[in-house]
């Protein structure tokens, strides 16, 4: 993959041809005079002031609280392109957890010399402590935000499967609140599929895992590190949403392994818990002692099956990069099947003759930590000065086995409106995968990610990416059929 | 050998906690080196014990507790037929493949001070058991025991500048080593019986470290010895955190002090020894 070819533009494509998601956008865009694009970008702003969603930002200097960049166009897939989309997640994250499953049980694709087992031993986010111990309905990945990007129309790589506690969802439902408010007449040209079912399909999901003793009528809370966690405006609106309750570590305890939530009428007994804080945190007992955060007991509780964590405890050891570059054939190992989503190239720095040629390409590739997210501690090649790139060299020499190292794609683009009129900005998807007792589901859509600055690959929020709405509409146009002939 | 052991535990509060809740590590269990003869466990508050097993294979209790709470006492009791196995552990409940021991935690990051120890230390050795027996025999002569100078969260790091410390950080400095020069290594903690059968004021840690066609050796750098006949072995875990005897947390509550006192002696001694200590 050269960085230097064409680059690929959803609306335009590689032609210069408005291709056919986009045909209804394009003519609205040509017939909607500029002063109107610019007053409902000035709306939306204004929309999103007054919901007050912001991100926290590590590492900046003064303001800790931003505002996320919004763009009003809407990035369109087509039902066709989704439903390829779709079902290569599905299997994707199927792999993920019978991984899990095997990892922390017989360990069978160790034996099979598939995945060597130092990777799974030594990672950081393999949890001992979940060793030998079944979860309930063999479940580990509840949630899962897989990155996908694309460089054709072709075909969608996954750029990194995030299985912890993936963030972001509460912007793919606020941004489609905001559109539909913003251009109805948009709407009433495109059959957009629903993504509002989103907090029901996840109350539904964390039901099917709550365990037998429920009885059908689970509690459950939603667990945040805190109102300082950057995600903290996406927990109180999920509970919100999910009409449960937000819940701090302080305000369960364990007894009897039994986890209860204290309540103005006393103790509560809680079954399913969707956490938003990591693994390390959870329980003092067991993690780190100086936590905070965390309920004394609480593994206790989740071992002897009295309680339902989602995602799993050590649920991370699936999604590192490292992993991801044995997504692959840990697809199909365990399912038989070939991958329908493409891994992104990548060189593991851990091997000698990998390293060498990485050392010898800084310039055209993306070096990432294994371990690293959010975008920090990455190096892209291309749009690097050259004391960058020097510091990542004696990183990578000191410790080559924390990277991996991936050629520069280039990733396709789609038109934001700008102040100037409407120009194309590289982005990504994160789709929201569900999966419980009752099978796996994604809303069709997900967090369209933008990098807003000119030729910038990097998306993520912490760097100053932005958002769009997401749309899988259907395919009308093929033909121009009448719908639902069948 | 067959050594008799009695430890004794006592949180009291100044201002008692609504909760509390412990994990107790502190039932040894069989392997060839050791049989436990006769074992129990109190805890003097009314509570259900739950007994279960560790990730690693270590016999694990733990309870919670409603208060006020003015104090928790925990004792252990009970009698071990140790054998000596030139310090070579086999017969051990073994939970995961030697290579997990390579894991770093915080209290056993090598420093580069560290990395630079061990490689000075071992580099005239060939074969990893003549190299861990050297970082045994240096860490033993470099470090100076003294309780005053570290504390239970002190790390490896830490104490190798300061170049004090206690059992804990003899072996956690051991093992960051052995790992460093690629050997997996892990925390124990036991009992130790000394030669002047002293009440004591915690228990012993020393550590293991896995070598090829051998299996798992012990190494206690603090006495600059292989255990023998005269250490009792309960837990293992990558540090200290994974094997300590009590973890505890309590919500509400403060002013938390922590009396220990343990007894380790011959068992033919031992009563004897008490009643001495009871008369006195």
């Amino acid at each position: 993959m050269d960085s230097r070819i064409t680059q690929f533009d959803e609306l335009a494509g590689a032609d210069g041809r408005t291709r056919a998601p986009y045909r209804k956008l394009s003519q609205w865009l040509a017939e909607t005079p500029p002063e109107l694009l610019a007053s409902r970008r000035e709306q939306a702003e204004l929309l999103f002031r007054r919901i007050g969603i912001t991100f926290a930002v590590y590492g900046a200097q003064e303001a800790t609280e931003r505002l996320i960049p919004f763009d009003i166009l809407p990035r369109i897939l087509a039902r066709s392109e989704w439903a390829t989309l779709e079902k290569g997640l599905i299997q994707r994250v199927a792999a993920l957890n019978a991984f899990l499953a095997d990892i922390y049980g017989a360990g069978e694709i160790l034996r099979a010399g598939i995945v060597p087992a130092d990777l799974v031993y030594r990672n950081p986010a393999y949890c001992p402590d979940m060793a030998g111990r079944r979860v309930p309905y063999d479940i580990y990945v509840h949630i899962a935000g897989v990155d996908i990007v694309r460089t054709d129309d072709q075909g969608f790589f996954v750029l990194e499967d995030n299985a912890r506690t993936p963030s972001g969802v509460s912007y793919m439902l606020e941004n489609r609140e905001v559109m539909m408010r913003l251009f109805p007449e948009l709407f009433a040209l495109h059959r957009v599929a629903p993504i509002e079912n989103y907090p029901d399909e996840l109350l539904a999901t964390l039901r099917s895992v709550a365990p037998p003793r429920a009885n059908g009528d689970p509690t459950i809370v939603l667990m945040t590190p805190g109102q300082y966690n950057s995600a903290f405006y996406e927990h109180s609106f999920l509970a919100d949403k999910l009409g449960v309750e937000l819940v701090e570590g302080r305000d369960l305890f364990v007894r009897d392994d039994v986890v209860y939530m204290r309540t103005t009428e006393g103790p509560r007994r809680v079954d399913v818990i969707y956490r938003r804080i990591d693994d390390d945190f959870l329980d003092p007992l067991c993690f780190r002692p100086d936590s905070a955060l965390g309920v004394a007991g609480l593994m206790g509780a989740y071992q002897a099956g009295n309680v339902t964590l989602a995602n799993a405890v050590g649920a991370g050891a699936a999604d590192d990069k490292a992993m991801y570059t044995y997504m692959p054939d840990i697809i199909r190992f365990y399912l038989g099947e070939a991958p329908l989503l493409q891994n992104v190239p990548t060189f593991r720095c851990r091997e000698a003759e990998a390293l060498t040629y990485v050392l010898d390409h800084l310039d055209e590739l993306v070096v990432k930590e294994v371990n690293g997210s959010g975008g920090y501690g990455m190096l892209v090649g291309p749009h690097a000065a050259k004391a960058q790139i020097e510091e990542f060299r004696a990183k990578l020499k000191a410790h080559p086995q924390n990277f991996i190292a991936q050629p520069t794609l280039a990733l396709s683009t789609c038109p934001i409106a700008m102040a100037n009129g409407v120009a194309p900005r590289h982005v990504d998807l994160r789709p929201f995968v569900l999966q419980g007792a009752n099978g796996a589901r994604v809303v069709p859509g997900g967090l369209t990610r933008v990098a807003m600055t000119e030729k910038s690959l990097v998306v993520n929020s912490s760097q100053g990416g932005g958002t769009k709405d997401t749309w899988v509409i259907d395919d009308a146009w093929v033909g121009e059929e009448p719908m639902g002939q069948a | 050998m067959r050594i008799r052991i009695r430890h004794e535990t006592t949180y009291r509060y100044a201002e008692p906690p609504r909760t509390a809740v412990q994990h107790l590590r502190l039932s040894p269990r069989n392997h060839d080196g050791q049989h436990v003869v006769d074992w129990r466990i109190d805890v003097d508050r009314d509570c259900r014990l739950v007994q279960s097993e560790d990730a690693f294979g270590n016999t694990l209790h733990r309870f919670s507790v409603d208060g006020p709470i003015e104090s928790i006492s925990t004792v252990v009791e009970g009698e071990v037929t140790t054998f000596d196995m030139t310090g070579v552990v086999s017969g051990a409940v073994e939970r995961f493949p030697p290579i997990l021991y390579m894991r770093e935690t915080p209290l056993t990051t090598p420093s580069a001070a560290i990395g630079d120890f061990a490689r000075e230390t071992t580099s005239k050795e060939s074969g990893t058991l003549a190299k861990l027996h050297a970082l045994l025999g240096a860490i033993h002569e470099s470090l100076t025991f003294d309780a005053a100078a570290t504390h239970s969260a002190t790390t490896a790091a830490e104490c190798f500048e300061h170049r004090k410390g206690v059992c804990q950080d003899f072996s956690h400095l051991f093992i960051a080593c052995a790992r460093g020069i690629g050997a997996p290594a892990r925390y124990v903690s036991g009992y130790f019986l000394s030669s002047d059968g002293d009440d004591q004021v915690a228990g012993h840690a020393w550590a293991e470290a896995y070598v090829e066609d051998l299996g798992w050796v012990g190494f206690d750098p603090t006495h600059g010895v292989a255990p023998q006949e005269n250490h009792v072995r309960v837990a293992v875990a990558l540090d200290y955190l994974g094997a300590a005897p009590i973890r505890g947390a309590h919500s509400g509550g403060a002013g938390e002090t922590l009396d220990v006192k343990v007894r380790v002696a011959r068992a033919a001694a031992f009563s004897q020894s008490q009643s001495q200590s009871q008369s006195q």
